[in-house]
């Protein structure tokens, strides 16, 4: 399995025969699990804590954990499994990290390919895992049908800055580390934000993953709204978003080796509207 | 079938040894050469650095140890790494290690040792080589 | 020209209290020439900036050092690490030392023992008297210390998240030689907050961690008052490539943890606070090092008075040990090695420290050899007995350099302390990886200068020489596992099992509340329970900690 993600990552041809192969049945039946939050929140914590909790159950689990990419090197250390070695000889939970390689677009792509390789194989929840900070983070977040954003006391105005962004695309806030000071508050502020403007309030649950609390809860909660999605057509309607958003991130993972040689090879001038030149060059593709 | 990603590598502590100043360095110097280092931490066992080797399908493992216990350690990570069915993955080891226990552990299927003072232009490219070694698919 | 009053009356109080108490070790201190060497030199009218800043020796905020006549009084404690396997063969080791004239012990454990492993746990694999003595069970204490007797000798354990345990055998080990506890003198590292950012061996969560250190507070205050319960230390930190100010105020931001959460369960400052402890690395930046003892000092002492109100003298004091930085030695040219650990511990003496250890020059490869750790020795006798250092207190005080350096590393970690407090505390700091960032990223550069050839180290990026002479190497006895595991097995056939059992039981349910453990602890350790069997009660009751990376 981990070979075949590397294959899909590095556009190998067989990546072709890989992806046309896969289990289209188990790979919609399976719950995707977005977790986002700041660095240090404990989303890798959580995840690990979710992970002992599903197996509890013996269910297959995959992770995919983004971690970002140096922008200068290019290189990346990808430390998310040093939280869940505990799990590292277990067969049935199937990890990959994914560095997010200064990418525009692609990361949807791989990181798509990657889930829906895991469920293909039998998992029956996936969790993604990805800072909260950037474009190509939240792009990959659109892949989750459930997403949770993990806060923590005492990570600064955290809840300042991710109003924007984040709190929009959760769809459960997980207060964690509530064995520490200033849980309680962050999780009533969280509340009042949610509630402002909205029908419909987001939830806010409370764990400490370090200790397992508040992920039995979670899960529940999870659960419950993962069904009212299924009852719904919601989920149907994000696993739409998510496709195209897909599809659109294939094409431009295609495309962008073709027009880079076409444009080198074109020795254009250096006059001259680029915006206008590009225009041409996709036309005559 | 292989094609393990070229810049891909996991680094590793095996044992208990918890001195991980040398790994850390290691890692973040091939971070900085352009490598996707997988970091498991301190404290692994060898099943488990080679299950998480197999599962990122790294082209390389680079593991370190600075207590002495790398005679049994290393060849036991080249073992599971077997076991794992992935022996095709390069195992490359660096800490205090005697010249005798080197031979040995080359021996043992370990391909390269590096020890204190070693450049780390020379650890890069021995990664880097190590990499390419993978047969392709 | 008169004498300042102040100096006075230092004179009459702090140092004539102490030389009635201690005579100096000579009458008269004197040069080649015969001539007297003064005892201290300050400048010949100090001003309120002197008074505030440096002030006398033995005298609030110390920065001149902790006792009025320092070395001229007493030497600084010569103490080599050492543990060799096996309890037996360390025991031969601390026999030579002794005999050798080092002042006190020290005992280097396994890293099995480190981290509360039996040497038959499938954890301990390869590991077994691989980087110090095996302990199991008491029996193994009770070899260690065959023979040296526990009244005379003061020891010091590098012993932290299992320290409880260690501790006890050391005390029952005292009791089974006729020594009463209050005569039981040495020092348990005991300092887990550094182990998540340094070390590695940690076992329990922070919380419980604290809990254990608290508890073995406590009962050191009642039952061995002679004994440092904590060696805060910044070495490890050091050794794991931080800077001299990081190195100073991570140290003493674990101090006031420790501080602060001992007030909390309610012990009295000034009774515990005199036997805290530190240990500080001396690596080769000799003035560096020197402004870093100087300004370590001056920081805790200030630091203890307006935070914590801290009033008995004792409370104030920074005493300290140090050891030469393991990770300058080089495996090339070793010899070179012997210089570096000279320039390194005349850092160390120029800067006070109470006891020291000199790294032997092959110890970057393996454990030394008898020879070189007698070098070792050898370094520390030079300068206390020929280098004329430790004839006049704190020679380097009121050089521009120095006082300015001082000031600056004074502030800058103490700009660091405050902003640790600001992120909410060292536990907090320690969980989201900021005291590990910073370390690494100091570490990172650092070796990248030494990469580029900006750092030169002699012998490994300049100066190199065609070395193929491999210097002889002391090697662990492969077989030491085996009887390791054969004598556990021995102790646990020949002990009351079901009173094991039974103490076993009830260490957990003490655990499970707040009762202070210690004395659970010492009853499980009497009965021969081993190491492993008590960790694993408390790891089922507080849970392990989980690296970040
Ligand atoms: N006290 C407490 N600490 C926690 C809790 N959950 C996680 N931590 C600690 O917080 C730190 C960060 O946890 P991680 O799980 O690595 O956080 P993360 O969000 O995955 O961090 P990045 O991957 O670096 O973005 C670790 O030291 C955890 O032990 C909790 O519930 N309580
Ligand atoms: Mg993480």
């Amino acid at each position: 399995m981990g070979r075949a993600i590397s294959l899909v990552e590095n556009g190998a041809e067989s990546a072709e025969i890989i992806l046309a192969s896969l289990d289209e049945d188990l790979i919609s039946q399976a719950t995707i699990l977005g977790i986002t939050g700041p660095p240090g929140a404990g989303k890798s914590t959580l995840t690990n804590g979710i992970i002992s909790q599903l197996r509890q159950s013996r269910k297959r689990i995959g992770i995919v954990a983004v971690d970002p990419s140096s922008p200068i090197s290019g290189g990346a250390i990808l430390g998310d499994r040093i939280r869940m070695m505990q799990h590292a000889t277990d067969q049935d939970v199937v990890m990959r990290s994914m560095a997010t390689r200064g990418r525009l677009g692609g990361l949807c792509a791989t990181a798509g390919a990657a889930v829906r390789i895991m469920a293909s194989c039998g998992c029956s929840t996936i969790i993604i895992e990805t800072v909260g900070v950037g474009q190509s983070e939240m792009d990959i977040i659109s892949l989750a049908d459930i997403t949770l954003l993990v806060l923590a006391p005492g990570l600064g105005d955290d809840i300042q800055a991710m109003k924007a962004g984040l709190l929009e695309v959760a769809d459960i806030l997980v207060v964690n580390k509530a064995d520490c000071r200033g849980a309680d508050t962050l999780a009533m502020d969280l509340e009042a934000v949610t509630r402002k403007g909205s029908a419909e309030p987001t939830q806010v649950c409370m764990t400490v993953a370090t200790e397992g609390k508040g992920i039995a809860e979670l899960l529940e909660r999870i659960d419950t709204l993962d069904s009212a999605h299924r009852d719904s057509g919601e989920r149907q309607k994000r696993r739409r978003g998510a496709h195209d958003q897909e599809v659109l991130d294939w094409c431009l993972e295609i495309l962008r080796p073709t027009l880079k040689s076409e444009i080198t090879k074109r020795k254009l001038p250096l006059l001259g509207d680029p915006r206008r030149k590009a225009k041409e060059i996709l036309q005559e593709q | 079938m292989g094609t393990a990603q070229r810049n891909r590598v996991l680094i590793g502590k095996p044992g208990l040894d918890g001195h991980d100043r040398g790994a850390k360095f290691i890692a973040q110097a091939l971070r900085d050469a352009g490598f996707e280092v997988v970091y498991t931490g301190i404290r692994r066992s060898p099943e488990e650095i080679a299950a998480a080797a197999v599962q990122e399908d790294v082209a390389a493992v680079g593991l370190s140890s600075l207590s002495g216990a790398h005679m049994r350690l290393f060849p036991a990570v080249v073992e599971a790494l077997k076991k794992a069915g992935a022996p095709d993955i390069p195992v490359l080891g660096g800490g205090v290690i005697p010249e005798e226990d080197i031979v040995a552990l080359k021996e043992a299927g370990i391909v390269e040792i590096f020890t204190p003072g070693t450049p780390i232009d020379t650890i890069i490219s021995a990664y880097r080589a190590a990499c390419e070694k993978q047969p392709p698919g | 020209m008169p004498k300042h009053p102040k100096l006075t009356e230092w004179e009459e109080n702090e140092l004539a209290k102490s030389l009635n108490r201690f005579p100096e070790r000579k009458e008269k201190f004197t040069n080649h020439g015969g001539e007297e060497i003064p005892r201290l030199g300050t400048p010949e009218s100090p001003d309120d900036a002197y008074l505030e800043k440096l002030s006398f020796p033995g005298k609030y905020p110390y920065t001149r050092g902790v006792q009025p006549t320092m070395y001229r009084g007493r030497l600084w404690t010569m103490r080599q690490y050492a543990g060799f396997s096996s309890a037996a063969e360390s025991n031969k080791r601390y026999r030579f030392l002794l005999e050798q004239g080092t002042s006190g012990l020290s005992v280097a454990f396994d890293l099995p023992t480190q981290i509360g492993y039996d040497s038959d746990d499938p954890m301990s694999l390869g590991e077994v008297g691989k980087v110090g003595v095996a302990i199991d069970s008491l029996a193994d204490m009770e070899t260690l210390f065959d023979q040296i007797p526990l009244g005379k000798v003061s020891t010091s354990m590098t012993i932290n998240s299992p320290a409880a345990v260690l501790l006890a055998m050391y005390v029952a080990v005292g009791e089974k030689q006729g020594v009463a506890p209050e005569n039981i003198k040495g020092t348990i590292q005991n300092d887990v907050l550094k182990e998540y950012v340094a070390r590695g061996t940690y076992i329990f969560p922070p919380k419980p961690s604290l809990r254990l250190i608290t508890n073995i507070f406590q009962w050191c205050s009642q039952n061995t008052p002679a004994f440092n319960t904590i060696s805060i230390s910044g070495y490890h930190i050091r050794e794991a490539g931080s800077t001299a100010v990081q190195e100073v105020a991570f140290t003493l931001a674990n101090g006031c943890t420790y501080v602060q959460t001992a007030i909390d369960a309610g012990l009295e400052l000034d009774i515990f606070a005199r036997r805290l402890a530190f240990f500080f690395n001396a690596s080769s930046d000799l003035l560096e090092e020197v402004a870093k003892f100087r300004a370590a000092r001056r920081l805790w002492a200030r630091l203890m008075k307006d935070r914590f109100g801290a009033r008995d003298p004792a409370s104030l004091m920074l005493r300290f040990h140090t050891q030469t930085a393991g990770n300058t030695l080089t495996a090339q040219q070793i010899d070179n090695n012997i210089v570096r650990v000279t320039i390194q511990a005349l850092a160390a003496v120029l800067g006070g420290t109470q006891s020291l250890h000199t790294n032997s020059k092959d110890e970057a490869h393996s454990l030394p050899t008898e020879e070189s750790v007698r070098t070792a020795l050898r370094t520390q006798q030079v300068l206390a007995h020929e280098s004329g250092v430790a004839d006049t207190i704190d020679p380097l005080a009121g050089s521009y350099y120095i006082e300015s350096l001082t000031d600056k590393i004074e502030r800058e970690a103490l700009a660091l302390i405050d902003k640790i407090d600001e992120s909410g505390g060292v536990v907090k700091c320690i969980e989201d990886g900021f005291i590990q960032r910073q370390i690494e990223n100091a570490a990172y550069q650092y070796q990248m200068e030494i990469e580029r050839g900006e750092r030169i180290i002699v012998g490994v990026n300049k100066f190199q020489i065609q070395e193929d002479k491999k210097p002889p190497l002391l090697r662990v006895n492969p077989e030491v596992e085996k009887t390791q595991v054969a004598k556990l097995d021995g102790v646990k056939n020949n002990r009351n099992n079901q009173q094991v059992t039974n103490l076993l039981a009830r260490l957990e349910t003490a655990a499970q509340g707040s009762e202070n453990l210690m004395p659970y602890i010492y009853d499980c350790v009497k009965e021969y329970a081993t190491l492993g069997e008590i960790c694993n009660v408390l790891r089922k009751v507080f849970g392990e900690y989980k690296d970040r990376g």
